[in-house]
């Protein structure tokens, strides 16, 4: 699939810890820190974003490649989310998850907007980023998760994967992924949801 | 098969365009399941992120700071009585205004052809002997009737059970001249029912256009529209 960039190198690099680190922040304490913010609370958004910018920088640069837009939208993303903190009602959802939609739909709406639409291809061919390993708390227990991510990932059916990543990485409409794999709307909107369900079982959240 | 419920995966990876999403936001507002579903799948979809993970460069961090502390955080949404929905309501007001506008118009057209003050621009157009109308059906969007009058040169959209724009978004009009070109004509204020004039001259326009913009609108389509009213096919 040209589609999809190779997902980067998850292995965890020598000197990683093994275990969750002590910095590692927890889903409990995402939620304060993002309540604390819309209170105004300018340190506990910055601890917030110490704790999720490698995810948020890392989907934002997935899918619209170019490292220079990626920080324009998760620049946009974070100032969005500081703005519409007390929006977030941790009884809906997780606050990473409130976050990284942010951050998901403002890349979504870059590659789709109409002067991106000339440069997603033109940057479709640029030399692949060299992802920089990054040591920090975050992504020695990101990488953990991201393990346990593509396990999840590996039940899904080959054809729903495809669905999944096309939408969620690749930002193209379920209409278009129907196009792209050559198969009825109803199909493709079968495979990304199964797909969906599957992983949410497999991970267990939100249910 | 292709029922709407079946949409939840597609909207919680915000696959799906301006107006999917607009529909599908309407159906989340009345459907419990689904909203479940949706937030469920939300949720297992930016688990994704873990397996692309980037160190940011420490300018966006420098940019994030700097930029929240300019910015003062929204109000928290206190809640509010739901708008009752009185999906006849104003059609029937509106009805009874032509009505009542129909026999003012045949008794004063005698003595003031078509200044007559009393009406606002929207009646005149309305009620102008050459007004055309284009109706377009949005299915679970709602509908949409443009009316225009050469005679006015001016064009008045009235629009009923219109869903919302997608959130941070909005309804911009156009005209489109008989070249293509699309001219901005205001924005649609929110609501489901709403009548609005359109701006700018109207009389040479071949159609009147709906896109989806970003809030504050845009001085041209930005998408494809939602909606065109051809006036070649007016009625």
């Amino acid at each position: 699939m040209d589609h999809i960039r190779a997902v980067p190198d998850g292995t965890p690099s020598p000197g990683v810890p093994s275990g969750a680190s002590p910095s590692e922040t927890s889903a409990a304490e995402l939620a304060e820190l993002l309540q604390r913010s819309s209170r105004g609370d300018e340190q506990a958004f910055a601890r917030l974003y110490d704790a999720t910018s490698s995810r948020a920088y890392g989907l934002a640069l997935r899918v619209v490649r170019n490292p220079a837009h990626a920080e324009e939208v998760a620049q946009e993303a974070y100032l969005d989310a500081w703005r519409s903190s007390s929006r977030f009602d941790p009884a809906r959802g997780s606050a990473l998850g409130w976050l990284l939609t942010i951050v998901h739909r403002k890349a979504v709406d870059r590659v789709r907007s109409a002067e991106a639409a000339s440069q997603r291809d033109a940057t479709y061919h640029r030399e692949t980023q060299p992802v920089e390993h990054d040591e920090t708390a975050e992504n020695a227990h990101a990488s953990l998760e991201a393990q346990r991510v593509r396990g999840a990932v590996s039940t899904l059916t080959d054809v729903q994967r495809e669905a999944v990543e096309l939408a969620f990485f690749g930002g193209y409409t379920h209409t278009e992924v129907a196009t792209l794999l050559d198969v009825p709307v109803g199909t493709a909107k079968t495979r990304i949801r199964d797909g969906l369900i599957r992983l949410r079982d497999a991970m267990g959240v939100g249910s | 098969m292709n029922d709407i419920h079946h949409l939840t995966g597609a909207y919680a990876l915000d696959a799906v365009d301006d107006l999917e999403r607009a529909r599908f936001e309407q159906h989340l507002a009345e459907c419990e399941d689904c909203r479940a579903e949706v937030a469920s799948l939300r949720e297992a979809a930016v688990l994704l992120a873990e397996t692309s993970a980037v160190a940011p460069p420490p300018s966006l961090r420098d940019s994030v700071l700097s930029g929240i502390s300019q910015v003062r955080p929204l109000p928290p949404v206190v809640e509010r009585t739901r708008v009752v929905h009185r999906r006849w309501f104003p059609l029937l007001v509106a009805a009874a205004v032509v009505a009542i506008l129909g026999v003012g118009a045949a008794i004063w057209q005698p003595w003031s052809p078509s200044e007559d003050s009393s009406l606002t621009a929207a009646e005149r157009v309305l009620t102008a002997p050459d007004a055309q109308s284009v109706a377009i059906d949005l299915g679970e969007a709602g509908r949409a009737t443009v009316t225009r009058s050469e005679s006015v040169g001016k064009a008045v959209i009235t629009t009923e059970d219109m869903a919302p724009a997608p959130t941070g978004k909005v309804f911009e009009l156009w005209l489109q001249d008989d070249q293509g070109a699309m001219i901005p004509a205001g924005l649609m204020p929110p609501g489901e029912d709403n009548q609005v004039v359109l701006k700018g001259d109207a009389a040479a326009a071949t159609a009147v256009g709906i896109t989806v913009e970003p809030e504050g609108g845009s001085s041209e389509p930005t998408s494809d529209p939602i909606a065109l009213f051809d006036f070649s096919q007016a009625a």
